[in-house]
């Protein structure tokens, strides 16, 4: 097992600072400064929703204040593989929106596709502004190796947790002034600026000013409004729900007291389904009637564009690398994990007969829901799960279990290694800003490998030097 | 900003105000039953009317059910209901208040959720203290934290026109209730009346600072309708949602209906004397004014989105 | 709302005057979808008591087989294998479609057309918008959007794409009257799409005008609105269709 700070009993280059800075706090400091940081976070009103369990709606996410460092030449290996899957999703959502020139290739099955509900038949043909369909591309990391990380899964759609990154750093900085006076920790405060940027680039050809930007939020209930208000805020956008636009004359507005506001740009951090009762669901009351007309018509942008979770289905996720040969010609600079698809009669078979050592997910999963962690699970709840897989053969992936790296983390009271993840933030519009660093997700429980918020993660600050020491 | 915040503001002030001005009903029922003739009168049916709590049609109203209707209920117009969905409104808006606002709404908010009709029955004064503290810290917390912006004429707004409503359907219903008979006008019975009417407007002291002597009727309504420095008066909301409106206008530069519609009003309540709405019939222009001032909530909305 | 309700010209549909319009308003088509059919929008402001939809003009059609050839569309075939909630299969279904399996595609999308017009009387009012290919079956009654329902998933389960088709008919020599109808066009390799008007037991002829597809009826739709509740009060919908089709003879 990797662990990020220590290898053979040596503390490794990047987390030199971390190790002497632990040594010289103590442990009973950093115990006190944890709860001040817990005191930070709730009156800052950063709270989650846990779906399906009841008791407090607004919940702190742990965090934990032992930082996860990434090294500056770690980092930019891994920023290129980061950006080139980016832009090679993007290209695979506007072929197999246009041409379908990889399916006709037969590198991909179109039937995958095709028959993919995330597929949407609307965005045939269509051109979204700069060909843009993924704005925000979270790709999530695990390391197993020193000199190996693998991406489990990517998400196209609108991936959350970003306010995390930036609280965790502004609470880090405030509790720790002196371990950031040297300066070589990269800073992550741009990216609410960067993701205005991003938006205002893929403004629509309706648009004839400075692009009016607005984020598009289910409502308080949901349980990333925090996130979605945060963001609001510092890209200076309106925080709407969908009652508060409507569309006239081919444009989207927004009611304000002062009359219609032109709305050039939505980031939207609604599903799909809820965008346009005429178009999408005709049973529901939510979303903004006449939306995906204006959309099509050049009337605003949506971002990310409608269809675009075709690309991070956990099926198509195995075709990555062929996109990235495909569109780009380049080799894959981050490996996937090897995945087994139980469409695959052969790879059923491998699946069925070694359930007990894999993670079997549902393809369209998220959330660490509905996964089987083969090697924590009990008998019963293995078999209950194979007679699932049985069923649904095509709704199914499986992956070995991963020995996911682990970084020293304060668990009550000692410092002990907690497995953890990473997932990196890719703004993709005229062109592509990448945050260094992300979120990092930490297992908070020992030996447990789901990291998601949900089912009992923590989460940490996460260094990217600027250099590295010598 | 959005209508939908200037709705939820506006809102948001209007319940408190409204489970201030229930609070206030209950102290008058509890006290009018507590005098002579109570049962013939039905004061609890008249207090719920009062309320636009809303009522079982026939039903026999009591203390225990006027306590359940106006107090405890989760739903309806009750004091607890009341600040559920002013907490609510305030909610959806949380960044658009100050944390003392904000403060003010949460703190506490569940405190009637458990309490039972018994208990509420016999500690209701105690009961009824608690929600006037309830909106008077959040009124305070409006006043001293608050930025003057639109915002904060959204709030203004809410609050003065409930206000005006309140003590109108007061006037309206009471009016009714003193009325069955003509002649027993200015009778023994009256006093308690006009007494309670008083004090569900915390008008008692007021009226006898601005006109001393015994109780009139017209005295009585002068104080609630036309008085220009009685802060429950309908005159004084009124002319308050004016100058809330006069504010949007500068802010905005767009004059609408609603800004025409709150000058006739505020420019009727001004010209008119209690002798003249007396010799037209109280009860018309109790009315009339009343159905304005819900006409007024209905343009307000048309005027700015909500 | 959004309208649907212009239809285009292909080899043997001619539109040559088309005008929609909503409260004597005129609605253009804005966009195109990927299969071909444009579609509209129009938005009212304030409270309305009634909206009057109409759609007139002259379209001259000829002889086809109902067979449909000329249309721009960008929509892979394969697409219209994908179930939706009201083609969705079930057992009944899927025996229907395994018997009216030949070896021939197109020989197989005729029998399976007389199979389910076979297998579903025409009834109605025994069904509505939102019955199911499967519950109609069930039934053994249904509309002509059932037969077309059935149809869909029974084609579609046996690998033959099918699709949705709403338009116009025109019943009779003097009928003057009806409502708008729903039939479906299967795929056959090297022939392209063929209508089947399964309700009538017929190919497309000339008297059906082909105005918009989908997977389904519901996205098939002419007309899809949205009706935003008032504050205050409540609000009702009702909505009364009648198309009037006179046949011209050509010269």
């Amino acid at each position: 097992m990797f662990d990020e700070m220590t290898v053979g009993g040596q503390v490794r280059p990047p987390y030199a600072p971390v190790a002497a800075w632990l040594d010289e706090t103590g442990l009973p400091l950093l115990d006190l400064r944890a709860k001040e940081a817990e005191a930070l976070f709730r009156r800052v009103g950063i709270t989650f929703a846990v779906y399906g369990e009841g008791g407090d709606p607004e919940r702190l996410i742990p965090f934990d204040l032992v930082p996860r460092v990434i090294g500056a030449a770690e980092w930019a290996q891994l920023a290129a593989g980061i950006e080139q899957r980016a832009r090679a999703l993007n290209a695979f959502l506007y072929d197999v929106y246009h041409r379908r020139e990889i399916l006709r290739a037969g590198r991909v099955p179109s039937r995958l596709v095709t028959s993919n509900p995330a597929f949407l038949p609307e965005m045939i043909g269509f051109d979204p502004p700069g060909r843009v369909y993924s704005h925000v591309v979270g790709i999530d990391l695990v390391r197993t190796a020193e000199d190996h990380f693998a991406v489990l899964e990517d998400n196209c759609r609108t991936p959350s947790g970003v306010s995390y990154m930036l609280e965790n750093r502004e609470i880090m900085m405030r509790l720790f002034p002196d371990l950031f006076a040297e300066g070589r920790v990269r800073p992550v405060d741009g990216y609410p600026n960067d993701l205005r940027r991003t938006l205002e680039e893929v403004a629509p050809p309706a648009c004839r000013q400075d692009p009016e930007v607005a984020v598009l939020t289910p409502g308080p209930f949901n349980s990333a409004y925090y996130e979605h208000s945060y963001l609001a805020d510092l890209m200076g956008a309106a925080l709407v729900e969908a009652r508060d636009l409507f569309v006239r004359d081919g444009r989207v507005w927004r009611r304000t007291t002062r009359g219609p506001r032109v709305v050039d740009v939505i980031y939207r951090r609604i599903d799909d389904d809820f965008l346009d009762p005429l178009v999408f669901r005709p049973d529901s009351m939510l979303g903004v009637p006449g939306l995906m007309n204006a959309y099509l018509s050049g009337g605003v942008t949506i971002c990310s564009a409608p269809g675009a979770g075709v690309a991070d289905d956990k099926a198509i996720y195995t075709y990555v690398p062929e996109m990235i040969d495909f569109y780009l010609g380049e080799k894959p600079i981050l490996a996937n994990v090897p995945t087994w698809k139980c469409s695959d009669p052969d790879d059923l078979a491998h699946v069925l007969a070694h359930l007990p050592e894999l993670v079997v997910k549902e393809v369209d999963g998220s959330g660490g829901y509905g996964m089987l962690v083969g090697p924590r699970a009990t008998k019963q709840e293995v078999d209950a799960y194979r007679k699932r897989v049985e069923a649904d053969p095509e709704g199914f992936i499986a992956q070995p279990t991963l020995d996911l790296s682990t970084a020293p983390t304060l668990v009550g009271g000692e410092i002990e290694g907690r497995h953890v993840d990473l997932r990196p933030y890719c703004l993709v519009g005229k062109e592509i800003r990448l945050t260094p660093g992300g979120l990092t997700r930490v297992a908070l429980r020992k030996g447990s490998l789901v990291v998601n918020s949900s089912q009992g993660g923590g989460v940490k600050d996460t260094w990217v030097l600027s250099e590295d020491a010598r | 900003m959005l209508s939908r915040t200037a709705a939820n503001l506006y809102w948001m002030s209007r319940y408190v105000e409204r489970a201030d001005a229930t609070a206030r009903l209950l102290t008058m029922g509890a006290r009018m039953t507590m005098l002579p003739g109570a049962a013939a009168r039905g004061d609890w049916q008249s207090v719920l009317q009062a309320a636009a709590a809303g009522m079982p049609e026939g039903d026999v109203i009591g203390r225990r059910e006027a306590i359940r209707h106006l107090l405890l209920d989760g739903e309806g117009g009750s004091i607890r209901a009341c600040l559920i969905r002013a907490r609510a409104n305030g909610r959806a808006e949380r960044t658009a208040l100050t944390s003392q606002m904000w403060e003010a709404l949460n703190d506490d908010w569940r405190h009637l959720d458990t309490v039972t009709e018994a208990e509420a029955s016999q500690h209701l004064p105690a009961y009824i203290d608690w929600a006037h503290r309830r909106a008077a810290t959040f009124r305070g917390a409006t006043e001293t934290t608050m930025l003057r912006d639109d915002r904060y004429d959204f709030v203004r707004l809410g609050g003065q026109l409930e206000r005006a409503a309140m003590t109108l359907r007061l006037l309206e219903v009471k009016y009714l209730a003193l009325l069955p008979e003509r002649d027993v006008i200015g009778g023994a019975r009256d006093l308690y009346q006009w007494t309670a009417l008083l004090l569900a407007a915390s008008a008692l002291r007021a009226y006898h600072h601005v006109y001393r002597g015994d109780y009139a009727p017209w005295n009585v309504a002068d104080l609630l309708v036309l008085n220009r420095e009685f802060p429950r008066s309908a005159a004084f909301c009124i002319e308050r949602v004016r100058g809330a409106l006069g504010r949007l206008e500068d802010r905005y530069g767009q004059r609408h209906a609603c800004h025409d519609q709150v000058e006739a009003l505020n420019a009727r309540l001004a010209g008119v004397t209690m002798e003249q709405v007396f010799a037209d019939g109280l009860h018309e222009f109790v009315t009339a004014t009343l159905s304005e001032v819900l006409s007024l909530h209905a343009t307000i909305g048309e005027a700015y989105d909500f | 709302m959004r309208l649907r309700l212009f239809p285009t010209t292909f080899d043997t549909q001619l539109v040559s005057r088309w005008r929609v319009s909503v409260n004597g308003e005129a609605v253009h088509p804005n966009l195109t979808d990927g299969c071909a059919v444009p579609e509209g929008v129009w938005s009212g402001d304030g409270p309305t008591e009634m909206l009057e939809i109409v759609a007139e003009g002259d379209v001259e059609r000829s002889d086809d087989a109902g067979v449909v050839r000329g249309l721009k569309e960008r929509t892979p075939t394969e697409l219209f294998l994908r179930p939706t909630d009201l083609t969705t299969t079930n057992e009944a279904i899927r025996g229907l479609a395994e018997g009216a399996r030949r070896p021939d595609r197109l020989d197989t999308l005729h029998t399976l057309a007389a199979a389910v017009r076979d297998a579903v009387d025409y009834r109605p009012e025994t069904t509505d918008m939102a019955t199911s290919a499967a519950e109609a079956l069930a039934q053994k009654a249904g509309v002509c959007q059932d037969h077309a329902h059935v149809f869909c998933a029974a084609a579609r389960h046996l690998g033959l794409p099918a699709r949705y088709v709403a338009g116009y008919y025109l019943p009779g020599e003097d009928a003057g009257l009806s409502q708008t109808h729903g039939w479906a066009e299967g795929y056959a390799e090297g022939l392209g799409w063929v209508g089947f008007d399964v309700a009538n037991r017929t190919c497309p002829t000339r008297d059906h005008v082909r105005v918009a597809i989908g997977l389904d009826a519901s996205r098939a739709a002419l007309i899809s609105g949205a009706v935003a509740a008032p504050a205050t009060g409540s609000s009702e919908e009702r909505m009364t269709a009648s198309v009037a089709i006179s046949s011209q003879q050509q010269q």
